[in-house]
């Protein structure tokens, strides 16, 4: 995140007082710019079109100098959550938790308990795949029609956000065109799950959200 | 302790193997050698639709924001989202003004305190494509135009054309058709 506020500078932080930073990126003190901070979170339909890809991003803002020495915490459990009774109370969790080069995937499963405290539940299914390092082809695991990633990865994510700031901070009064990328050129550490819908409720609709938590 | 807990699996597994002539160190996630996983672990972050808590929660709820669970944001947040939606945007300064989606500022709001993805197990899944929208979020989808839309744009879209498009219309590289989807790092 240091390359953040370089280029924001403290002033139009403390400015920006509501319209801080987009997605996720950076969005709050007690995470901001530490492992636990989730800069985005994305929901589709997988090229098998059986299957529901879910992928959680942490640790924005990565040059490519800074991506090869990034990390992922292993205090840190990233947690899908799933809510397919339309109650925004999560009835199913995949989690995923990296040891040792490897990240290690929990679910879908039942949580032991819902909401802001999470146990590994290791009732369900398990997939492990090796944590892809910097420049490096991914590394894939698929078992038992589960597929799972983790490593770094272009940061999907584009905005403006500069100039998005520059309003916001009553220095430009509109956006420019055409704008630019503020994301473009940097990394972000990737956490990829495909799994069958018929493992998350098989049709209608779900509510998904993600969270880190922390040891 | 972090060590000594090293050091054990160090003798364990010798032990393991020595005891063992076939042994070929492979060690699962529940195996006798396997990782750690117990303990319990605490709300940090949390994430549904993109930019909700950067652009609607107020500077000093933005963790509270983050460990409240969805099913209760709506009534902890709610009201602050409207406000903060009537104070920043032109397009809901007069009573009775909508968006594109005929939400009031208190029913846009409504809907995005509480901060989950709804994504469809039925077909296209897209945070908006001129045809479906919120039945889920690809990567390629233009999220940030779209809520600056449904923010500034007002019934028609029309309103506030500088404010609603920050002309970044796509990513810097493109997907990938297979999985893991996203294109490698730079």
């Amino acid at each position: 995140m240091k390359n953040f506020k370089f280029i924001l500078g403290v002033g139009v932080f403390a400015a920006a007082s509501f319209f801080f930073l987009s997605a996720d990126h950076i969005d709050a003190p007690a995470v901001q710019g530490g492992t636990s901070d989730i800069t985005d979170f994305y929901a589709f339909q997988g090229q098998d079109t059986d299957n529901l890809v879910f992928v959680a991003n942490v640790q924005g803002l990565l040059s490519p100098g800074a991506t090869g020495s990034a990390s992922f915490d292993e205090n840190v459990m990233i947690e899908f959550n799933i809510d397919n009774t339309g109650d925004n109370v999560e009835d199913l969790v995949i989690q995923a938790l990296p040891r040792d080069g490897k990240m290690y995937f929990f679910g879908p499963v039942a949580p032991g308990t819902t909401g802001l405290s999470s146990t590994v539940i290791g009732s369900g299914p398990q997939t492990v795949v090796d944590i892809t390092t910097y420049g490096s082809a991914p590394m894939v695991q698929t078992t038992a029609g589960i597929s799972a990633f983790a490593g770094p990865r272009d940061d999907p994510f584009f905005f403006d956000f500069n100039q998005y700031s520059a309003i916001i901070g009553g220095t430009a009064s509109g956006f420019n065109n055409p704008g630019t990328d503020t994301f473009a050129g940097t990394n972000v550490m990737s956490i990829v799950v495909e799994v069958p819908k018929s493992m998350i409720g098989g049709t209608g609709t779900i509510n998904t959200w993600v969270e880190s938590k922390s040891k | 302790m972090k060590n000594l807990k090293n050091i054990f699996t160090v003798l364990l597994v010798t032990l393991v193997a020595f005891n063992c002539s076939n042994d070929d160190d492979a060690a699962g996630p529940t195996g006798p050698t396997g990782p750690d996983f117990t303990g319990t672990y605490t709300q940090q972050d949390q994430m549904g639709r993109p930019a909700v808590n950067t652009v609607f929660v107020s500077s000093g709820s933005k963790d509270m924001f983050n460990t409240t669970a969805p099913s209760n944001q709506n009534a902890a947040f709610q009201s602050m989202f409207e406000t903060n939606l009537t104070g920043l945007s032109p397009a809901f300064a007069n009573p009775g003004d909508t968006n594109a989606l005929g939400q009031d500022a208190a029913a846009f709001t409504g809907l995005l305190a509480t901060d989950v993805l709804n994504v469809s197990l039925d077909g296209t899944t897209t945070f908006y494509d001129g045809t479906n929208v919120l039945t889920g979020r690809t990567l390629a989808d233009d999220v940030i135009t779209v809520e600056l839309l449904l923010i500034f744009g007002g019934e028609d879209f029309s309103e506030n054309p500088t404010l609603s498009n920050d002309n970044v219309d796509a990513n810097d590289k493109s997907f990938l058709a297979s999985f893991p989807y996203l294109a490698s790092p730079w």
